[in-house]
């Protein structure tokens, strides 16, 4: 347990270190980012956004440094990430609004490609040095593709081309959302193409770690004693796989921030709602309350996920079990 | 130093070559490109021909010159970027794993902060803060990639360093008064070069991944061509919808290749710190020589060594 407690501390001063960083870059950056923004503004927004704008960032309020710092850590606490200013309504809105994609869209494509890729790696390990090892450049240059190159092809081949899928969006725009039959088999449907495209593109690395575990792990001798046993070959397999398998649930927890990172660009590519699209938009419009809130957003899920990665690692493994004794 | 031998096997030897041709590419680049990258004079949307090895754009560029001089930028970012991170996970890496303690509390606690924030959004972050003049900056935009890009390798460097730290041979010139940065430098040092060679190629991998996705974005400066750049131009023109390969592919591919030909070699370092990996690279007709009709399977690893009558055959 006290492992767990540990990396608990250590994702709690981490999100804690995050909003920090979130507090000070717009106060000590080079060029006064805010005081240029307002500028731009003047004209654009009503006088009171500017002013809720100025307040969020501490422009002309004459507050010490500390007192702002107490006074947004406060607002977070209750759930206050701002207003946005393109979209004039609060950034906490906007956000619970749109996450379920990005969720439902990263979180399946996440689950598919690792148990799809960890089957291959077992598969693959098993008949090294066959002709089936003719697969590891593939996957290779697979796994180097960008994200947003692979997901275009996809769209010019399938979607452009071929008519094979829709082109863009999340689902219908006819349809409106509601929980019917036919708004959900849309969404499935159009929730394909961009699936598979994270899945392709994160499916190698699973594959290519787990082969080289299941490589390392099947000249234990442990492998070779079920062997002696005159198990069945799949059982041998499976008891190799099952040993093999932990570091890359290890893994899990560090990829995840990259997974993350890789599925942000699939929105944007497939116009597909969610928090990806919303942040290059942010960016793009120097909406920076939006921009800090989705920041904010990405990081505590990446690190509660991280957390439940560390929690499934924990529960498999015992040797981290007794590893907290010494 | 025999350590360093890098094993002949195939895939390192591609990764090699074709590392190298970008590397020439990065260098002549500029030079040998047939024209301006930016004159849009040309005819748009041509295909592939004599005149424009990989066509033209819609706005009547020359998708070749693009890729040439695009390739100086990625490069020197990603290896400026790889560089600079690789040097602070060893500083920290080192330390951490040598000195032990409360600096190690202290120095793992940041590396496990960084592994855990996601490092695009966290880019995407400081960069929309930097003025204008610095997003165009290739240079300062590769140092923000290495400070998001570090953690990973000094962890690892950290875990090897702990394991060597109690060794006889470090142990003795401890004994022997050495003072702490020699022996960090000329005993742990070298024997972390694999590692480190591994985490420099992850590193530079990283880092050209993420330029190239930030320009993708439109978030460095869209006139300065890099291979990201390319690919906004193309999205921003809808080259995807119109079929466009010849725009899309030359800078995708040449992205991945390099990130294939970097994996390449690392795969050749990874068989060297793991020995077991080696074994999977007997191929069907070293099988043959030997005698081998099986392909070797569990438990075994095969040592191949020619036996006597083999050798009087080949003199």
């Amino acid at each position: 347990m006290r492992t767990l407690l540990r990396r608990f501390a250590i994702y709690l001063f981490t999100a804690w270190t995050t909003i920090t960083v979130n507090f000070i870059l717009p106060r000590l950056m080079p060029g006064d980012p805010i005081q240029q923004l307002i500028g731009k503004l003047q004209g654009r927004v009503t006088p009171e956004m500017i002013k809720a704008i100025k307040a969020q960032f501490g422009q002309g309020l004459n507050q010490s440094m500390w007192t702002q710092y107490v006074h947004y850590i406060n607002q977070l606490l209750h759930g206050d990430l701002g207003i946005s200013i393109t979209l004039s309504s609060p950034v906490s809105d906007v956000l619970s609004s749109q996450i379920w994609w990005t969720v439902g869209l990263i979180g399946v494509g996440a689950v598919v490609s690792f148990f799809i890729g960890t089957a291959l790696g077992v598969l693959f390990g098993w008949t090294r040095g066959s002709r089936a090892d003719a697969v590891i450049p593939a996957a290779t240059f697979l796994q180097s593709v960008p994200y947003y190159f692979l997901g275009t092809i996809l769209i010019m081949i399938f979607a452009a081309t071929l008519h094979w899928f829709p082109l863009m969006g999340a689902y219908d725009p006819s349809l409106s959302p509601e929980w019917s039959w036919t708004y959900i088999a849309s969404v499935l449907r159009y929730g394909e193409l961009p699936l598979t495209s994270i899945v392709l593109s994160s499916l190698a690395g699973w594959m290519l770690g787990m082969r080289n575990m299941m490589v390392t792990t099947m000249s234990e001798d442990f492998v070779l004693m079920a062997v002696a046993k005159g198990l069945s070959r799949r059982r041998v397999m499976w008891h190799a796989a099952r040993n093999a398998v932990l570091p890359s649930v290890a893994n899990l927890a560090l990829t995840i921030g990259l997974l993350v990172s890789g599925s942000l660009l699939v929105e944007q590519i497939f116009n597909y709602p969610g928090v990806g699209n919303l942040l290059v938009n942010a960016v793009g419009n120097e909406d920076y309350p939006l921009l800090q809130g989705i920041f904010l957003l990405i990081t505590f899920t990446v690190l509660g996920a991280n957390f439940l990665a560390d929690a499934l690692y924990y529960v498999l493994d015992p040797r981290t079990r007794t590893a907290a004794v010494h | 130093m025999k350590a360093l031998r890098i094993p002949r096997s195939p895939k390192v030897i591609v990764g090699l070559v074709i590392l190298s041709v970008f590397i020439v590419l990065t260098v002549i680049g500029p030079w040998i490109a047939p024209y301006d990258p930016n004159a849009n004079t040309f005819i748009p949307n041509l295909t592939p021909s004599w005149e424009h090895w990989f066509g033209t754009t819609t706005l009547g560029q020359d998708v070749l010159s693009q890729l040439l001089v695009g390739c100086r930028v990625t490069m020197v970012v990603g290896f400026i970027a790889g560089l600079v991170a690789t040097l602070i996970s060893i500083a920290v890496g080192l330390a951490a794993g040598y000195i032990g303690g409360r600096t190690d509390e202290g120095l793992s606690l940041l590396a496990n902060v960084f592994l855990a924030i996601p490092g695009l959004p966290l880019l995407i972050v400081i960069n929309s803060y930097l003025p204008a003049g610095s997003q165009a900056n290739p240079l300062v935009v590769g140092l923000v990639i290495a400070l998001t890009g570090w953690a990973w390798g000094a962890r690892v460097l950290r875990a090897q360093t702990m394991s060597l730290r109690d060794r006889d041979f470090v142990e003795a010139s401890r004994i022997i008064g050495e003072k702490r940065w020699r022996i960090m430098w000329s005993e742990i040092g070298p024997n972390l070069l694999p590692i480190i060679a591994a985490s420099l190629l992850f590193t530079i991998l990283y880092a050209v991944g993420v330029y190239s996705t930030l320009a993708f974005l439109g978030l460095t400066n869209v006139s300065t061509w890099n291979w990201g750049t390319m690919m906004y131009w193309a999205q921003s023109n809808n080259a995807a919808l119109a079929n466009e390969w010849w725009w899309l592919a030359p800078p995708g591919v040449a992205i991945a290749l390099v990130g294939t030909s970097l994996a390449l070699i690392n795969f050749g370092i990874d068989e060297f710190i793991n020995p077991r990996l080696r074994a999977a690279g007997l191929t069907a007709r070293q099988r043959r020589r030997v005698g081998l009709t099986r392909r070797p399977r569990l438990g075994f690893t095969p040592v191949l060594r020619q036996s006597p009558t083999d050798a009087k055959k080949v003199s």
